[in-house]
């Protein structure tokens, strides 16, 4: 179609512009992968190889960083925590956020806008420097130094994303099949469990599993919010002037691989999550 | 029984009146279709009957019982929807059975009346696929088999029709028209298709920014359509509008020529369908401008007196742009409207 | 339900939850900053502006923004655009591109340690090339230039993901009739970008650039891994000023300086790129 004439005029610049274009998404890709490989192969190189110099650009597949990260004191409890706080944030800000996104993308009522507007004032928001004042009134509550706590500040983190990319999912679900649904017996409710939730599970999961990842990525408001029971980040942050170099590259590692897999369970609703949740 | 009253129903959007005051009764197994252009509250009005949407003001009865406080599920309603909302994640079967299960049905006979329903609108062998998998005019067969497996007292279509091809929408016509006579249901049916309307209504309600402008048979619509609206909005072409001024009683000037018609003191306007006029001695003169053979028969776009005047005319005729045709207009045919009021004078 | 209730119903949780965690700490904050125990006062302010640190502090975090943000925007249209003619392999180099997205600037700022550190992967490749034939320390307070370097390699590195999410979004929304129409006229694919892309994306543009100009000014993590404490930014001390020097008063005011620093960008971008009514698609 559009090749056809440029195809004759010029196939030398054609095929010129094709390899700039084809080097150009080779040396991106390597832009993003190099440097993980360069923490991979410090990751599994012993903790002598990884202090060492020069570097070897091969893994030598030794287990000896990662083994002296799981024995380093409170390193695994630091782990857990992780795990349990954004565990937390995951159904916290699903079961918060869902039930505004269905509302926002079924009704039209008094105050939309102004809700709308909440909802974007949060996500425009340096959030995590409300866990300052937060710090104090958790410990009027008790809540100090607690996973749960500390949960609660980053659900207030994912929230937004929760309701936008859940309003962008439930928006995507023709109105038509709930009202058809009511016309053959269903009520509000079990029009909602028998044919919505069914159809946006996967976009919920994927949302769910966004807010995880907000969570299990923060590091500001859990290094203030947490002193004994630090989540792996804080730990990370807390102890980056003294720890040795093989326990932070192990410690990175760890970070990143549920990023990997993430990344690759969501990549199918990454864009049409942004897409929406946009306007 | 399933008669249907609507009751001085009407709908407010904000400042906007969507329905005025709206007043009809459907009989039991009665086909009734709604026809207007989009934006005249047909489809406002189908879904306050379904329960999908509140009216500010009046009642809807079906059967003799009033429904309208009741949500879709206990009014005794089917509905096929303009996009057909079949829904993805069930299978042709579980669509088709899903009412049924929802009334807690006992499997064999759930099964036995989605065999009977699929039988019926031909989709026999597609009962284990999904909707994905169907071409337009299955998912409207399952729409409407999905509706039908109810054994509902009511059935009210939303333009389902209308994302058919044409080819598809003519045969899909006389089909829906012979398996909702035989259900003996009672029928609502949208559509802004005058021709749908026309084949397949018992009684077709025309509406206009709001409001019924006539409820009347399919032949009674066209020959006696009872408003200007109705007169231009049915028949294709519509129907041709000519000033007439009195010469007093009874006798009219309508585009130089003397006629006959009622006996008022107003200026009216006349009207009559292109198709009701025939080549004559006598009669309007008209300026050919363009000239459209459509086969069956000669569409001829014509001037009279500065006025746009349409005649269809036997395919045989030779009709030439500027050639002055002399048209009478088929005396019984001839209808005259008031134009302050719009209505037609008898 | 009532369905002029419902809805209310169904967002009552998120409004408490936001008032609870969100606005009531924000006026917490507000107050704190605003008051050393007794009424009104600006000490707090006073104390963290005059204190020496703090005109490099601003300093460095607004020459990173500068640095970072316009070459993650020009990176993030370049990788979309491309990622938008892809046929075959798009999925792919997609996950690829977008594997940053998730992870932390803490991560981000470990990777590239392994790469900047005195042992590191940098110091490897050119004692392999012969340019060093001992490991030099690179981020001290020698190389200033090699600290800000590093530390904004890895954000770009690692945020350039979400504003490429955000645009190749925002570009599927754009119908492809657009293009072709604009082809038929004779526009060249650089008039195309500029003429077509540019304008329609704006919405996407918008949300991409508050986003992360927002993000730029939280900065935090990645400087505390790459550089500690040569480069000081305003997240870092407001940090410091709560857990060093135990004074959240200060802290506060450092908060409410980010704050309007945010929300004065957020309100210029928008304000620069805002759509006219009823020119979106």
């Amino acid at each position: 179609m559009t090749s056809v004439t440029t195809d004759v005029a010029a196939p030398d610049a054609r095929k010129a512009g094709k390899f700039v274009y084809v080097t150009a998404v080779v040396l991106l890709c390597a832009w993003v992968l190099v440097p993980i490989y360069f923490l991979l192969i410090n990751t599994l190189s012993s903790p002598d190889t990884v202090n060492s110099f020069p570097k070897p650009f091969w893994p030598e597949f030794d287990l000896g960083s990662l083994t002296f990260f799981a024995g380093f004191a409170g390193m695994l409890t630091a782990l857990k925590n992780s795990i349990l706080v954004a565990g937390m944030t995951m159904i916290m800000s699903i079961v918060i956020g869902a039930p505004a996104g269905y509302a926002l993308s079924r009704f039209d009522f008094r105050g939309k806008e102004l809700f709308r507007l909440l909802i974007l004032l949060t996500r425009a928001f340096p959030l995590p420097l409300l866990a300052l004042p937060l710090a104090v009134m958790f410990i009027q509550t008790g809540l100090d130094d607690t996973v749960f706590g500390l949960a609660l500040v980053h659900t207030t983190l994912a929230i937004p994303f929760a309701v936008l990319i859940t309003f962008s999912l439930f928006s995507g679900i023709p109105i038509e099949l709930e009202e058809a649904a009511w016309t053959l017996g269903c009520t509000r409710l079990t029009a909602f469990t028998k044919v919505v939730l069914p159809l946006i599970l996967p976009g919920i999961t994927a949302s769910a599993i966004f807010a995880f990842v907000i969570s299990w990525n923060e590091v500001f408001a859990a290094a203030v919010l947490t002193i004994e029971n630090r989540t792996l980040t804080a730990f990370l942050l807390q102890n980056l002037d003294t720890s040795p170099l093989h326990l932070k590259f192990a410690g990175g590692f760890i970070l990143v691989v549920p990023a990997l897999i993430f990344i690759f369970a969501v990549r199918k609703y990454l864009f049409a999550m942004w897409g929406i949740a946009n306007r | 029984m399933a008669e249907i009253q609507i009751k001085n129903v009407a709908k407010t959007f904000g400042a906007y009146q969507a329905l005025h005051d709206i007043n009809l009764t459907i009989q039991d197994q009665e086909f009734m279709v709604l026809l207007g252009a989009s934006g005249c509250g047909k489809t406002t009005l189908l879904r306050i009957v379904a329960g999908l949407e509140t009216a500010t003001t009046g009642e809807v009865w079906i059967g003799g019982r009033r429904i309208d406080h009741l949500p879709p599920k206990d009014r005794g309603i089917a509905m096929v929807f303009q996009n057909y909302a079949v829904f993805p994640h069930l299978t042709v079967f579980e669509n088709i059975g899903f009412g049924l299960r929802m009334q807690k049905l006992p499997n064999d006979e759930v099964k036995r009346r989605v065999e009977r329903t699929a039988e019926l609108m031909h989709i026999e062998q597609l009962l284990k696929r999904y909707s994905g998998e169907l071409s337009g005019g299955q998912r409207q067969r399952v729409a409407v088999a999905r509706a039908l497996a109810m054994e509902p007292d009511v059935i009210l279509m939303d333009e389902p029709l209308s994302n058919l091809d044409a080819l598809l929408r003519m045969e899909m016509r006389a089909e829906l028209k012979g398996v909702l006579a035989e259900s003996n249901t009672t029928a609502i049916y949208v559509t802004h298709d005058q021709v749908e309307a026309m084949s397949m209504a018992d009684r077709i309600s025309v509406m206009h920014q709001g409001k019924i402008v006539q409820a009347a048979s399919p032949i009674e619509v066209y020959r006696n359509p009872a408003a200007e609206f109705v007169a231009g909005f049915i028949g294709n072409p519509p129907m041709n509008f000519l000033p007439a001024t009195p010469s007093g009683n009874g006798k009219w000037t309508v585009g130089g020529q003397d006629m006959n018609g009622p006996v008022s003191s107003e200026t009216l306007k006349f009207a009559i369908r292109p198709e009701d006029l025939r080549p004559s001695e006598t009669g309007l003169k008209a300026t050919a401008k363009v000239v459209e053979p459509l086969g069956a028969h000669l569409l001829v776009t014509c001037d009279v007196e500065g006025a746009l005047f349409r005649a269809v005319l036997d395919s045989d005729m030779t009709v030439k742009p500027g050639d002055v045709l002399t048209l009478a207009p088929q005396t019984d045919r001839v209808r005259w409207f008031n134009p302050e009021t719009t209505l037609a004078v008898a | 339900m009532n369905a002029r209730v419902l809805p209310y119903v169904l967002i009552l949780p998120v409004t408490l939850f936001l008032c609870l965690f969100f606005l009531y700490p924000f006026l917490l904050v507000s107050k704190q900053a605003f008051s050393t125990g007794s009424g009104f006062t600006l000490d707090n302010f006073r104390e963290v502006t005059s204190y020496w640190k703090f005109p490099t502090t601003l300093r460095n975090t607004f020459l990173l923004a500068a640095a970072v943000v316009p070459v993650q925007l020009a990176l993030a249209l370049l990788m979309a655009t491309m990622v938008n003619k892809m046929q075959k392999g798009r999925d792919l180099i997609l996950y690829v591109w977008t594997i940053p997205l998730g992870i932390s600037d803490l991560a981000a700022g470990i990777i590239w340690l392994a790469i900047f550190e005195q042992s590191g992967f940098l110091n490897s490749m050119m004692n392999g090339l012969g340019i060093v034939d001992k490991p030099v320390n690179l981020l001290t307070f020698q190389n200033p230039g090699l600290v800000f370097l590093a530390i904004a390699l890895a954000e770009i590195w690692r945020a350039t993901a979400i504003m490429l999410v955000i645009l190749v979004a925002g570009i599927g929304l754009i119908p492809k009739e657009y293009y072709e129409a604009a082809e038929v006229f004779g526009a060249s694919p650089w008039k195309r970008f500029t003429r077509i892309t540019l304008p329609l994306l704006r919405p996407s543009l918008q949300t991409a650039l508050v986003l992360r100009v927002i993000l730029a000014f939280e900065i935090f993590a990645v400087v505390a891994a790459l550089g500690g404490t040569l480069f000081p930014v305003l997240m870092g001390e407001t940090y410091a000023y709560q857990f060093d020097l135990l004074n959240s008063g200060a802290a506060a005011a450092m908060a409410l300086i980010i704050l309007a620093i945010s929300i004065g960008f957020t309100l210029i971008i928008l304000r620069l790129l805002r759509v006219p009514k009823g020119a979106t698609i």
